[in-house]
């Protein structure tokens, strides 16, 4: 993964074992031009960080320190933004929209791994009348913009009597309708051969014994992929929210931090940034503790972002 | 898998079926119908024919604005994103010993960078008082009013999808470092300088991926909304009413479905028609490898 460009005169030149005058000139220009490298990538990279860490330290701040400087250290720390902001202005706490998160996260990231696992080994391992007209509907609805489908969808949940409750939020996820994840599962299997899966059916192993004991320990990867960037997207999404849930009591922390900002006093900036690191907080760590899925899967399936 | 039935894989791809023909054929079709009905959701969809269309184009104001602002938000957003991950990738793609710190590092927004969490932060680090201008302050340049004035409010956001470069970034990376390294040797060789092996070995070999991330991207930019709608609401001026929102304030708060359906409608359109383009040039800069053109 790690390899990068080799500068091959270079490498020719190590090879003629004595330090010519040309290697000398290929090693100086080699060190410059890393070195020029890391001095781009870290300022690039500090500028680009520097908001979150500034967020996270002004969440640590007085209000009245917020806008008094550039630097990120708060002086007088203070937990008022994270005590106040927890409470908030209506008759529940962060905790509830925390747990409102949790009750959409779970079924979704869930019913996504489990139905795209197995319309990705539909679509991998079998032949099947019409398969090269659904497969390019996978396709197509990956290019899809949801827009175009999202007034009828709401018509459709309105009329079912699911709206204000979390089912309009992961149910069609749960029936594999993020063609992106069945696309990614999808390009995995392929690379992977058949070999073993073969040699299991001729054991004897039906086609599904064969998924779950073959295919899913090979897939794994690519599946925790799957689930972490749906973890993250639905900790993201605000949209859905926004139309399907109307009463306080069901808010996700996406709403709920929409809410502190139109309900929050004019002054009580810390609150709110309080609450926007609380919100962060999951995907960050779960970004850090599981980031080779997120760079393979990226780098496989090719990710919005 | 052969000597099955051949209808075996029916069972394994049956909830994309049902899900696509519930959650996405039937709404396709709908949202197609809705766009010739005058529909506020208490009665029935009542039939117009293209009243909701001629409206559109040629009484509507809004829509107007909108749609240049729409256009002029992708234009502008998509190339910057771009080019730019594909910059730090290509800087990136050395024998650098830090590069999976720094890849992560870059990624960090990508992850982030949609959440309703990062638009308010946008909001304070662009306010007028706020981190950007006193950093501006130092080195001695007049605030900047990023959202009072029409003219900034717009690249403010754009501002904020680049700073999400990272995603892109990653899958230009991988695609960089799949390149053959035997053809930056022999390149070497016949006394190429490492602008020319970029641009006449590196950039060709890559063309599929900066038509994956063009598509994609572009797709995703026509549909922005949580940016527009958190930090500046559309404002000021309605200098960044991007379509995504004027259709969700006619379908969600004045409810009125069939004119939002036209507006989603013109606005799948767009992407569509410009998605059939990229598709039909790319027969022209696109090279994939087996093909006969170099």
């Amino acid at each position: 993964m790690t390899t990068s460009i080799d500068f091959p005169a270079a490498k020719h030149a190590e090879r003629t074992a004595k330090a010519s005058p040309l290697e000398i000139k290929l090693r100086r220009k080699r060190m410059i031009s890393s070195m020029i490298r890391y001095t781009v990538l870290t300022v690039v990279g500090l500028i680009m960080l520097y908001p979150l860490i500034w967020l996270i330290g002004a969440s640590f701040k007085t209000n009245s320190e917020i806008f008094a400087s550039p630097s990120f250290w708060p002086e007088n720390p203070t937990l008022s933004g994270y005590i106040n902001g927890w409470e908030t202005s209506t008759p529940y706490t962060f905790a509830r929209f925390f747990w409102n998160t949790f009750l959409i996260i779970t079924p979704k990231v869930i019913g996504t791994a489990i139905s795209c696992t197995l319309v990705a080994y539909g679509f991998a391992r079998f032949d099947f009348p019409g398969k090269r007209i659904l497969f390019a509907t996978v396709i197509a609805t990956l290019l899809l913009p949801n827009v175009v489908t999202r007034i009828p969808q709401y018509l459709l949940f309105r009329d079912i009597g699911w709206l204000d409750s979390f089912l309009p939020l992961w149910v069609p996820s749960a029936m594999a309708g993020d063609a992106f994840f069945v696309f990614m599962l999808i390009q995995f299997l392929r690379a992977i051969p058949r070999d073993m899966e073969e040699a299991a059916r001729v054991d004897g192993a039906n086609t599904f014994q064969t998924l779950i004991y073959i295919v899913v320990p090979m897939l794994m990867p690519a599946i925790i992929s799957v689930c972490l960037f749906q973890f993250m997207w639905t900790m993201n999404d605000f949209l859905g929210p926004l139309i399907y849930i109307s009463s306080v009591e069901n808010y996700p922390v996406s709403l709920a931090l929409k809410l502190s900002i139109d309900t929050t006093e004019a002054f009580d900036w810390n609150q709110i940034l309080a609450m926007s690191v609380l919100t962060l907080a999951p995907s960050l760590i779960v970004f850090f503790l599981a980031q080779k899925y997120f760079i393979e899967g990226i780098s496989t399936g090719g990710v919005k972002g | 898998m052969g000597g099955d039935n051949k209808y075996l894989g029916y069972i394994y791809i049956a909830p994309y079926v049902a899900g696509l023909l519930i959650f996405t054929a039937f709404p396709f079709i709908a949202s197609f119908y809705l766009s010739f009905t005058d529909y506020d959701l208490l009665s029935t969809p009542k039939w117009v024919g293209l009243e909701n269309y001629q409206k559109l184009f040629t009484r509507d104001r809004t829509f107007e604005r909108s749609l240049s602002v729409t256009l002029i938000y992708v234009f502008m957003t998509v190339p910057i994103k771009l080019a730019f991950a594909l910059l730090i990738a290509v800087i990136l793609n050395y024998r650098l010993k830090a590069i999976n710190l720094f890849r992560t590092a870059y990624y960090v927004p990508s992850i982030l960078g949609g959440s309703i969490a990062i638009a308010v932060l946008w909001r304070y680090i662009f306010a007028e008082s706020g981190l950007v201008n006193m950093l501006l302050g130092v080195f001695g340049i007049e605030p900047i009013n990023w959202f009072g004035d029409p003219q900034n409010a717009l690249f403010t956001i754009t501002l904020l999808r680049c700073w999400q470069f990272g995603s892109a970034m990653v899958i230009f990376l991988a695609a960089l470092q799949s390149v053959d390294k035997s053809l930056y040797e022999a390149a070497a060789i016949d006394g190429a300088s490492q602008w020319q092996i970029f641009r006449h070995i590196t950039l060709p070999l890559i063309t599929p991926v900066i038509f994956f991330n063009l598509i994609m991207q572009t797709v995703q930019a026509f549909q922005e909304f949580n940016g527009p709608y958190i930090i500046t609401e559309g404002g000021p001026l309605k200098s960044t009413y991007l379509l995504p929102l004027y259709i969700y304030d006619k379908a969600f708060k004045s409810f009125d479905m069939g004119y939002a359906s036209a507006i989603a409608w013109v606005l799948f359109v767009i992407i569509m028609v410009l998605t059939l383009v990229a598709f039909w040039s790319s027969k022209k800069w696109v090279y994939y490898a087996g093909d006969k053109r170099s």
